[in-house]
Parts: structure tokens; C-alpha cells; sequence
């Protein structure tokens, strides 16, 4: 807070002024109204009003730049903390097959490294050989290590990230002071902030309207020259530079225009809370317009691993019987599948393991040619049971090759599971089919209220998933997507994304590998998983460090409040003036054609009945300084969210900032004026 | 007010209402290439123009091309009318032997005929003859009406057509709004006026002598011809000097309810051929709601301050001013629809109505000519303000501002707000200049708020090429001819080629398909919105103005004193 308090004193340079037009008129009315101020003293005579009018400009600017270095200073504190892990250590550069000790700032793109436990990783790179465990805490929060592996799409490091296991070769991929942290550091502190397309058009607007009044204003001792002429009044009467000043300042957007940047930044630490980093502001904006999201099905909208829900047994088998069988060949089976009919058998019968050990259990692994895994126990008797679990072709073989049949009930559960996205394991011991373990996709709670709030609010969902057409269909159904890619190859996914775009339409996407990159590139918002590849987390122009494909959902929501607080602000701003107007018109004309009384017949439209001309001049000014302090919380944490449709939202805003903006002014400056005139 | 005057007034809005869709049907046919029941008629003049000026019909130009066609042509107008002007004394149909036109009031009106605007510094039957009236007046009369129907046109092109240059054929646009919409309604119309008494000869003007053993001279003159246009083309340049008051421009009640009923026909179709062209006949009616909403509004201040209680007549209405055979009601109703669009004919003085009645026709002007407005740019400057508006609520429901399915960004911001600024400049800088010197201030009969405000409406209706005029205010002096001239020129042009910049422009975008994330423009809350920018964007720059002219001067009144 004194840090900021500082800086908006700081900010007075007209250097830094000058980029907002709006605060640097008002700055200009400042510095105009101190030297009124100050001649005034010389000739002899001091006047307490202008002096006023003049506090209160300065007062203006400085909530101005206090709203932005508020929005600043939340992000410097990131920064900070993020500057402490930069490393400054020495790499062990590998020279052929020599080491080399080297300062970590001195590492060139396409040096290798290599880190053992305990090491910190001294720059972004690529894993080339080996796998180890990685604590990345420093940049994600997140104290849990991940694994990173050479190949595949799990092979990116960052700098400053700590090996805790293992030898890893990593190959540098950044230039030195280019690295992620410096990037993020950068990014956080506003340092490379541009100002985005749609708040480049608002400024337009602003300084559209800032010309428009300047024009009002300018014109204005004109037509009261002709006015005081008309009344028989003297020049001198006309209006004076402060009070012409306090006009102007009062008309022009003052208030969205001192918190435009102040929304910009939060939008950015909005998403940093969430743990997400957009390259570009661009990205945010681009975000709330999104049309159409592209989630992968596993682990957007499934959990990760599919998982046994049932035991359907055969004819005449029962369902212990299925489930002991299934228990027993899965007890080697390591794969969470394989898991978790262990843990389905045991939940649902009370089936314990049991020691395979004293059955001679012979465990058949999964291969690629048999696809399917088992067990083959040797009982007391010296008689081997052959019991088998696997997809429904390779089961059916392995039957008929023991001339056993396989029977009609278990074929019909088969499609029957199919059809509803699941996928049937078959059972068998010997030549009997005992059943069929139901493996099932399970769609993440809450998810299919997510994709209804979204629907409310005009985005549709397309689930990708390698799953075939059926499968697909069917999760796609219980998830609630809106449309599905089965069996989508990642050239599937491009040219979907080119066709969305083609028809107007604005694309979301969230990947890691490597053959996601030409999607995210291509994307409007692509957000790349901070565990992804480099390649990824080039071409996206979001990273989530969390690596939660989920997180797409918020950062729309995140853009979608961003736009909806700079709107919501301008609105009310606008809607402003016309209480401005109802109190400085009538006090700066109170004495035109007034006749002896003193009164003129425009103090009607003093419908506040505000106490006296100076007083509500001042008011207005007041009030328009301070309602800038006092709208930086809103303009901090964003107008109230809610996934509603447009139409929705637009009149739940319109009556909060419209009329709110029609109605604050008349209240506040009549508050503001009942005090002064307390004094 | 009688139950009469209420019926008229409702029968007035049901039939404009009623009429909308028929002509914007037809409307919509003849621009967007469709057959209709005039081509076999008509169709052959349309080719002939093509074959006669070389224009190769099926070429289309980005909005530069565009811009530099109307331009030309625009020039070629304005060179035409000055010349004719200047050179009339040698031209024939001249039987009243008028002399040349002084060098500023011929720029003035050459400039005032091009521009749509027909404000009138001279008084038509004694400075004009009737070459410069047929071949330069009535001929601008039409064309400048089709100018901007073309504008509107090429903005409907950059919203309908996606990732192009190409926002149409001026040439094209111009003939078919001429051919097709212009000179049948005209022809139409201009038998009907014959038909109720409206001259149309080339005969000298006539001398009366009066019961009293006095002459009077009566002109004569082509002036059904060109009263049509005048009133379809939003023109409003009278062929008389007292314009629709005068008995040969309006004849009879029936002739001055159509006259009325005429000078917002073609602009409120306008709506619905916009809506049709662009895809949504829905939000065509939107629009039409906005303005007419605005329309009634404006004549309801209107009426009240003209019946309300004035302290100098006994509370009886005003009736100074006004022509008896039309009355208070018929002259309020066309004192707000001349006004409302960027008409300017007049069947009263606009200086002797009620101050707020006077405010009205004031703001009407001053909102930039959006309500219904002239012939296409009423509609053009409204789809400024739409623009604006969809940016600045657009914003609201969390997606960047779209229209249409159309981005808006910097560059149509730039633009929108650049035909804002330019009639604001136009009304405030020369007003200011001409309230504090003795060139602006000598032309003025009166005195107090009510001078102010016959300075304030002259540039705003310049600014706003409308061409009505306060009267009471000389304005054919060098001073005032030549600054009206060139507000007028700003006015006209400093809307155009920004609006013709967004067309081009919002060509080249993509067209986003709309959901329940889309900001809608065609349900009533927009209407609202609409009517709120315009009254807060468009008219709060020009409280201070009214509030020293017109609103003073009713407060003052209501306290009895007058000016």
C-alpha cells in the first residue's frame, strides 16, 4: 500500500502520464489551475476555491496512478519471489564426454547438462537421456515432484527446478536471460505489457468523448460572453480557467479512463492466482471470446483411468464365482484397470487377496499379439486352471481353440457395454466363459453442469478422444459435450480448429505433446500444460503450471470478467455526466439573465438544490476523484461472474453500472455538498 | 388539442408504420439484384445509363474506389451548380430576368444542394431562374438523395459480405437509387400535387391586381416536379421562399399530410431494407423502434410546448408564425418530422414556435440527423451510433464488441468516432465564432437566448444537412454563406468517408455465427441502449448550448419575459 502510495507519485512523469490521454488531460487541468493559483497569490489576492479545484485535480491523477500501481504491486510481489529461484549456480556442461563447470547465465542454446539428485536445473531445456524426479514447487507451488523423461511428451525442463532423483542429460533449449522464470518475471511485472486490441479501441472511444467535451468546453466562454452580453452583464463575469477546467474533468471519462490499465493487470493476476500464464494480454481478451472449446476427453472429462464398475456373469455362473476368477487373474496386473477390478471384487463380495504364492500361480502378462493377461494356478490336485481376462475377440479364440463355446448372453453384454461407451472385459477359466468385468469411463463429477454453464453462455464443447465412434458417442452423451472427434489423429484436430475459424468462430484448446503443438499454435487461446513438451509450451500462448486440462473452463471465465469489468466501468463513467451536467451548469450560469435578483432562472435546473455555485462545483469534482478510489476494489476483482447468457448478463449489468451510474452521482454529490456546506 | 388533430396524428404513424415494409420490400429487391415489377418498366434506362457513361456494371471497388467515386461525382454536382448559378442571366427560362448569384451564396447553395443539406440563404423566386432550379436543383435534388443511399448501401455490403475488398459499385448503386426508388416515387407524386393545385409550367410569373387597387406579383414555375423530390429525397429546398407554406408548394391539407408523410417514407423504409439486406429483419425493426421512439418523444415536448400555457397570449396556443390553413398541429407535427429527418422543408417558421418546441427541432438536429434522417445517411449515422453502442455495452456480456457478427475494434472505433466528432466540431466552433463577432452577430433580428439559438440551429442544421433555417437570422452575408457552406461540407463528408472506411473495413472481417454468448441487437433492451447513447453520446455535448438558448429562454418565458 505505501509502496503503491509512492509510485502514484512516481507516475506524475508525463512520460508515463502521456500513455493514458484521459488522466493526462486531467494532469495538464492540474498543472493549469496551480499556476491560476499561484498568480493569484503574486498579484495579492488568493482564492480558496480554485485552490480547492486544484487539490482535488491532483487528487484525480494521483487515484488514477494509485489504482494502477495497486494492480502493479500484486504482481511485483509474484515477481519477487519468483527472481529468488533464478539460479545463479554453476551447470556441469558436458564437453563431449567431459564435464564442465560453467555459470548457469553463461549456457547457450543447444549446450547439454547434466543433473543428479540434489541438482538444480540451471535453465529450460529438454530431457536427452535418462528420467528423474523433478521438484518444480519453485514455479508451480506445487510441493508433489514430477517425473521427467527423455522422449514423449514429459521431456521439458525449467531452470531453477530442483532433480531429486536420478541423472538426467539435458539439452538447453533458451537463450540466456530468455528463460521461462525471466519470461514469467517479466510478464508479471507489466513490464512488457502492451496495451491489447480491444483496450487500444476503448482509448479510442475515451479520447473521442475527451475531445468531444474538450469541445463543449472550449466553445463554452463563447456562447457566455453572448449570454452575459444579453443579460447586461460584465465580461469579467465569465467563466474563469478553474471552473471551465472542473467541467471539463467532470465530462470526460475520468473514472474508466483511470482504470483501464488497473483491469488490465488484475485480468493477468487473476489468472496467475490460477495458477495460469498468458504470454499476452491479447490472450486474455481472446479468451472471453471464445466460441468453441476442444477438450481431450481423458482427464478433461474422464478421470484418467477407466475403471471396473460390474461383474456381469454368464449363464449359470455366479456373480462371486466371475468375481473371484477376475480378482485372481488381475492380481499382478499393475495397471490402474487391472487395480481396480482387484479393489471392485473385494468391495463388492468382501473377496480378499489372497496368496498366490501357495497356488503356483503362473502370471500371464499382457502382450500385444494375445491381448490378454491372466493367471494360470496350479491347484493341490496337480490340475492347472487357465483363468483369462481380455477384450472379447481374443477371449472368444482362446475358447474355440479348446473347442469351448462362447455363449449368446455374454456376446449381447458385450455390444450392450460397448454401445454404452464402456469396454467389456471378457472372463474365462479353461473353456468356460464366466463373464464380463464392466471397465467403465468415469466422467469427472460436476463436469456435465460445467458444459450446461457453458452452453448457457453460447460456447460449445467438442470432446477428442482416439476412442472409436461408438465409445465416443457414448461419453460424449454422458458428459453432456455438445460434439465429439472419435478416433481424432492430431491433423484431425488442426483442420477442425482451421474449419471452426473459418466460420467466424473463436477456438480454445488445451495440450501437451508435441503433436499438439500445431493445434495450440494454430488456436486462438491454446493453453500449453507446463509438464508438456517444449514444443507445447512454445506454441500455446498460455501455460497452466498446474498442468489441469480443466483450467480452459476458468481462464474463459477469467477473459469473459475482464471485458465484463471494462464495459460495466465505461458505462457507468458515461452515465455519469448527465449528474455532472444537473450540477455545474446551473452553477456556473446562476447569474445570467438574472435581472436585480441575482438568481437567473437556471438555478431550476439545480434539481439537487445544491447549497451554492462554488459548492457544487466542488462536489462534482470531488466526487468524481473520489469514486475513482473507490471503485479500484471492483476494478481489482472484477465484476461479479456468473455463467449466464448474454442477454442475462447484459441487463443484470445494466441496471448495477447504467442506472447505478444514472443515480450514484446525484446521491454522492448531494452528500458530498451537504458536507462542504456543514463547514 | 381536438380528438381530430389525434386522429391525424394517429393515422399519420399507422400508415408510416404500415407503409415500412412494402417499400422496403421493394427496396430490398431492386438493391440486392432480385427481380421486381419496375425492371420490365424501367430496366432499360438503367442499361442505357450504363452504355451512355461507360460504367461497367459488374465491377466492384474496395471502399477507397468507392470513396474517390463519390467524390467526383459529388465535385462534378457542386461545379455544375456553382457555374449555373453564376452564369444564369445568360441561360434561358429566365422570364423574371433575374441577374447572376453573388459568388458566396451560389458556393453556399451549390455546396447546400450537393450535400443533401437544401438550406436556403436566397429566396427561390427572386434570385433563381428556372434553368438553375430544373438542371441544377432539382437534378441535385435527386442525386445527392442517391449519394446517400449509396453509402448505406456500401455499409450493408461491409456487414453482409465476409474476408473482401469489394464493397460494391457506386455508380451502380446510384443509378439503381435513382432510377428505380427516386424517380418513380417522384413522378408519382409530383402528378398527385399537380392534381391538388401545385404549379408546374414555365410561364413568367403572373401580376394581380388586388381588391385593394394594389399589384401583386404571383411566380410561376416548375415547382411540382421538384417539390416531390424535395420531400422523398429528404431535401426540404423549397421552390418558394416560405417553402411548404407557400399555397402553390401546399395546396390543401391532403397535400400537406402527404408532404409529411413523404419526407420519412423512403427513410423508415430504409430500416426494413437494412434489416432484410443484412439478414435480420428483426433487428431492422429495432432500429425502427429506436427512432421512432425517439420521434415521439420529440413530438410530444413538441405538441405540450406549443398547447401549454404561454403567460404573453392569455394561454392560448401560439398561432404567430404559423400558416392558418394548417394550424398548430399539422405545424408542429412537420416542425419535428423535417427535422427528425434530415429533411429541412417547412410548412412554419421554426423561429416563432415555443421555445421547447423550438429545442426539439434543435436536438433533432444536433443527435446528427439519426432519427429516421436523410435519405441513407439517417441510417448510416445510425449505424455509428450502433457501433458505439455495441462497443460500450457490448463489452458487458464478456466477449470483445461485435455487430453482426463483425469485430469491432480500433480501427471502426477511430472511425465511428471521427463521424461523431465531425458535426460536433462543426456546430460548436463556428457557433462560438459567430456569438462573439460582429460578423456572426449582425445578421441576427433578435435578441436574448432567443438570438443564441438562431446561431445554435443554423450550424446544427447545416451540420446536420438538414437545410431547415430558425429564419430571423440573414444568412445570406459572406460571413454566413461561406461558414454554413463549409460546415455543411464537414457535416456531409466527415460522416461519409469514415463510414465508408468502416464498411471497407468490416468487408474484410469474418462473419461470427451468433449464440447464446452473442450481444443481441434486435430485442428491446437494445432499443434502450440505442436511445441512451444517442441521447448521452450524440446530444449531452450540447447542454450547455440549449441550456443557454432554448431553456433559458422557456424558464424566462414562463416568467414572462420575452425576446
Amino acid at each position: 500500500m505505501l509502496e503503491a502510495t509512492k509510485d502514484s507519485f512516481r507516475k506524475l512523469n508525463p512520460v508515463s502520464l502521456m500513455k493514458n490521454p484521459v488522466i493526462f488531460i486531467v494532469g495538464i487541468g492540474a498543472v493549469l489551475t496551480t499556476v491560476v493559483v499561484f498568480t493569484n497569490i503574486f498579484q495579492g489576492s488568493f482564492s480558496g476555491f480554485n485552490f480547492q479545484i486544484a487539490i482535488w485535480l491532483w487528487f484525480t491523477v494521483l487515484f488514477a496512478n494509485f489504482s494502477e500501481a495497486i494492480a502493479e504491486g500484486r504482481g511485483k510481489a509474484q515477481a519477487d519471489s519468483l527472481r529468488k529461484n533464478r539460479t545463479e549456480t554453476l551447470a556441469r556442461k558436458m564437453n563431449g564426454t567431459k564435464e564442465e563447470a560453467v555459470p548457469a547465465p553463461q549456457l547457450k542454446k543447444g549446450d547439454v547438462v547434466v543433473c543428479e539428485t540434489g541438482d538444480v536445473i540451471p535453465s529450460d531445456g529438454e530431457v536427452i537421456e535418462g528420467i528423474a524426479s523433478v521438484d518444480e514447487s519453485a514455479i508451480t507451488g506445487e510441493s508433489a515432484p514430477v517425473i521427467r523423461e527423455s522422449g514423449g511428451d514429459r521431456s521439458a525442463v525449467t531452470g531453477g527446478t530442483k532433480v531429486i532423483s536420478d541423472r538426467i542429460l539435458i539439452r538447453i533449449t533458451c537463450e540466456p536471460g530468455d528463460t521461462f522464470i525471466d519470461r514469467m518475471i517479466s510478464l508479471v511485472e507489466g513490464a512488457q505489457r502492451k496495451k491489447t486490441p480491444n483496450e487500444i479501441a476503448l482509448s479510442i472511444l475515451l479520447s473521442g468523448l475527451s475531445i468531444i467535451f474538450l469541445l463543449a468546453v472550449v466553445t463554452l466562454p463563447a456562447f457566455f460572453a453572448y449570454s452575459l452580453k444579453a443579460s447586461g452583464l460584465p465580461m469579467t463575469q465569465n467563466l474563469t480557467i478553474p471552473v471551465l477546467i472542473a467541467l471539463l474533468v467532470c465530462l470526460i471519462p475520468t473514472t474508466i479512463g483511470g482504470l483501464l490499465s488497473a483491469i488490465g493487470i488484475s485480468g493477468m493476476d487473476r489468472l496467475l492466482q490460477r495458477n495460469v500464464i498468458a504470454t499476452s494480454g491479447r490472450a486474455i481478451e481472446a479468451a472471453g471470446d471464445v466460441d468453441v472449446l476442444l477438450l481431450d476427453k481423458t482427464g478433461t472429462i474422464t478421470l484418467g483411468n477407466r475403471m471396473a464398475t460390474n461383474f456381469v456373469p454368464a449363464e449359470g455362473v455366479s456373480p462371486e464365482e466371475l468375481a473371484d476368477a477376475a480378482q485372481l487373474s488381475s492380481l499382478s496386473d499393475e495397471t490402474p484397470e487391472g487395480r481396480s477390478i482387484v479393489v471392485l471384487a473385494k468391495e463388492k463380495f468382501g473377496l480378499r487377496a489372497r496368496d498366490v504364492q501357495q497356488h503356483n500361480a503362473v502370471f500371464i502378462p499382457f502382450t500385444a499379439q494375445s491381448r490378454m493377461s491372466g493367471v494360470d494356478l496350479t491347484g493341490d490336485d496337480g490340475k492347472i486352471r487357465h483363468i483369462r481376462k481380455g477384450s472379447s475377440e481374443a477371449i472368444r479364440n482362446f475358447i474355440l481353440n479348446q473347442d469351448g463355446f462362447f455363449p449368446k448372453n455374454v456376446e449381447d453384454t458385450v455390444t450392450e457395454l460397448a454401445q454404452m461407451g464402456a469396454t467389456p472385459l471378457v472372463v474365462a477359466e479353461d473353456d468356460k466363459v464366466l463373464g464380463v468385468i464392466h471397465l467403465k469411463d468415469i466422467v469427472k463429477g460436476g463436469i456435465k453442469q460445467r458444459f450446461e454453464q457453458l452452453r448457457s453462455m453460447g460456447i460449445k464443447t467438442v470432446m477428442i478422444t482416439g476412442d472409436n465412434a461408438l465409445t465416443a458417442a457414448a461419453i460424449a452423451a454422458e458428459a453432456g459435450v455438445d460434439d465429439f472427434m472419435a478416433e481424432a489423429k492430431p491433423e484431425d484436430k488442426l483442420q477442425r480448429i482451421r474449419d471452426e475459424q473459418a466460420s467466424g468462430r473463436l477456438v480454445g484448446m488445451i495440450g501437451d505433446g508435441t503433436n499438439d503443438a500445431p493445434a495450440l499454435a494454430q488456436a486462438d487461446v491454446g493453453i500449453a500444460m507446463n509438464s508438456g513438451t517444449q514444443a507445447a509450451r512454445e506454441a500455446g500462448n498460455m501455460i497452466d503450471l498446474d498442468s489441469n486440462p480443466t483450467k480452459l473452463i476458468e481462464v474463459v471465465e477469467v477473459g469473459k470478467q475482464l471485458l465484463m469489468t471494462r464495459g460495466a466501468l465505461t458505462t457507468f463513467s458515461i452515465a455519469n455526466d448527465v449528474a455532472k451536467y444537473f450540477a455545474i451548469i446551473p452553477a456556473i450560469a446562476i447569474a445570467l439573465y438574472s435581472g436585480k435578483s441575482g438568481v437567473g432562472p437556471l438555478s431550476a435546473l439545480n434539481i439537487m438544490h445544491l447549497g451554492s455555485p462554488e459548492s457544487a462545483i466542488l462536489s462534482a469534482i470531488i466526487f468524481n476523484a473520489l469514486i475513482i478510489v473507490l471503485l479500484v476494489p471492483l476494478a481489482l476483482k472484477g465484476v461479479k461472474y456468473k455463467p449466464i447468457s448474454a442477454s442475462k448478463a447484459l441487463s443484470q449489468n445494466l441496471i448495477i453500472y447504467g442506472l447505478g451510474g444514472l443515480v450514484a452521482p446525484f446521491i454522492g454529490i448531494k452528500i458530498i455538498d451537504m458536507l462542504i456546506n456543514l463547514f | 388539442m381536438t380528438t381530430n388533430d389525434w386522429m391525424q396524428i394517429l393515422l399519420f404513424l399507422v400508415l408510416l408504420i404500415g407503409l415500412t415494409p412494402i417499400l422496403g420490400t421493394y427496396m430490398y429487391k431492386v438493391f440486392s439484384g432480385k427481380k421486381h415489377f419496375m425492371l420490365p418498366v424501367l430496366g432499360w434506362l438503367e442499361r442505357f445509363t450504363y452504355k451512355f457513361s461507360g460504367v461497367k456494371a459488374d465491377e466492384e471497388t474496395n471502399w477507397k474506389g468507392y470513396a474517390f467515386g463519390l467524390l467526383v461525382f459529388n465535385l462534378l454536382g457542386f461545379i455544375v451548380v456553382f457555374l449555373l448559378q453564376l452564369f444564369q442571366a445568360q441561360l434561358p427560362f429566365n422570364p423574371a430576368h433575374l441577374p447572376a448569384v453573388s459568388w458566396h451564396s451560389a458556393f453556399n447553395t451549390a455546396v447546400s444542394f450537393m450535400t443533401n443539406t437544401n438550406w436556403q440563404g436566397y429566396a427561390g423566386e427572386t434570385t433563381l431562374s428556372y434553368t438553375v432550379q430544373l438542371l441544377g436543383l432539382t437534378v441535385q435534388n435527386f442525386v445527392s438523395a442517391a449519394t446517400g443511399i449509396a453509402v448505406i448501401l456500401a455499409v450493408i455490403k461491409g456487414l453482409s459480405r465476409k474476408t473482401t475488398d469489394l464493397i460494391g459499385n457506386f455508380w451502380v448503386d446510384i443509378t439503381r437509387a435513382t432510377v428505380y426508388i427516386l424517380l418513380p416515387l417522384s413522378i408519382l407524386f409530383a402528378i398527385f400535387l399537380v392534381g391538388q393545385g401545385v404549379v408546374q409550367n414555365f410561364s413568367p410569373y403572373e401580376t394581380a391586381h388586388t381588391l385593394q387597387g394594389q399589384t401583386q406579383v404571383i411566380p410561376m414555375g416548375p415547382a411540382a416536379s421538384q417539390i416531390a423530390i424535395k420531400q422523398l429525397g429528404t431535401n426540404g429546398g423549397g421552390f418558394f421562399n416560405t417553402n411548404s407554406a407557400h399555397p402553390f408548394e401546399n395546396p390543401t391539407p391532403l397535400s400537406n399530410f402527404l408532404e409529411m408523410l413523404c419526407i420519412l417514407l423512403i427513410p423508415a423504409a430504409m430500416t426494413y431494407m437494412y434489416g432484410k439486406m443484412v439478414g435480420s429483419v428483426r433487428h431492422g425493426w429495432i432500429i425502427f423502434s429506436a427512432m421512432f421512439l425517439l420521434m415521439i418523444a420529440g413530438l410530444g415536448i413538441s405538441l405540450y410546448g406549443e398547447f401549454s400555457s404561454n403567460p404573453f397570449f392569455a394561454h392560448l396556443p401560439l398561432m404567430e408564425g404559423k400558416e392558418t390553413r394548417f394550424g398548430i398541429t399539422n405545424s408542429v407535427m412537420w416542425s419535428t418530422f423535417t427535422t427528425d429527418a434530415s429533411n429541412g422543408s417547412v410548412n412554419c417558421m421554426h423561429d416563432s414556435l415555443s421555445p421547447l418546441s423550438g429545442m426539439v427541432a434543435m436536438i433533432n438536429l444536433m443527435l446528427g440527423e439519426v432519427i429516421f434522417g436523410g435519405v441513407g445517411s439517417g441510417l448510416y449515422g445510425m449505424v455509428v451510433f450502433i457501433i458505439l453502442t455495441v462497443f460500450i455495452a457490448g463489452l458487458m456480456v464478456g466477449r470483445t464488441p461485435e455487430y453482426l457478427g463483425k469485430k469491432i475494434e480500433a480501427f471502426e472505433m477511430k472511425m465511428a468516432m471521427i463521424a461523431v466528432l465531425a458535426p460536433n466540431v462543426a456546430i460548436l466552433i463556428p457557433t462560438a465564432w459567430a456569438a462573439v463577432s460582429q460578423m456572426g452577430l449582425s445578421s441576427l433580428n433578435n435578441a436574448g437566448p432567443h438570438g443564441f439559438s438562431e446561431i445554435l440551429y443554423a450550424f446544427s442544421s447545416a451540420a446536420g444537412n438538414n437545410g431547415s433555417a430558425f429564419a430571423g437570422l440573414n444568412a445570406n452575408t459572406p460571413f454566413w454563406n461561406v461558414m454554413l457552406g463549409i460546415v455543411m461540407l464537414i457535416g456531409r463528408f466527415g460522416v461519409i468517408f469514415p463510414v465508408l472506411a468502416i464498411a471497407g473495413s468490416l468487408a474484410k472481417k469474418k462473419i461470427a455465427p451468433p449464440s447464446e454468448g452473442t450481444f443481441r441487437t434486435d430485442n428491446w433492451l437494445f432499443v434502450g441502449l440505442l436511445i441512451g447513447v444517442i441521447l448521452i453520446v450524440g446530444g449531452l455535448t450540447h447542454f450547455p448550448g440549449l441550456a443557454l438558448g432554448p431553456i433559458v429562454e422557456h424558464l424566462l418565458m414562463n416568467s414572462g419575459v420575452a425576446f
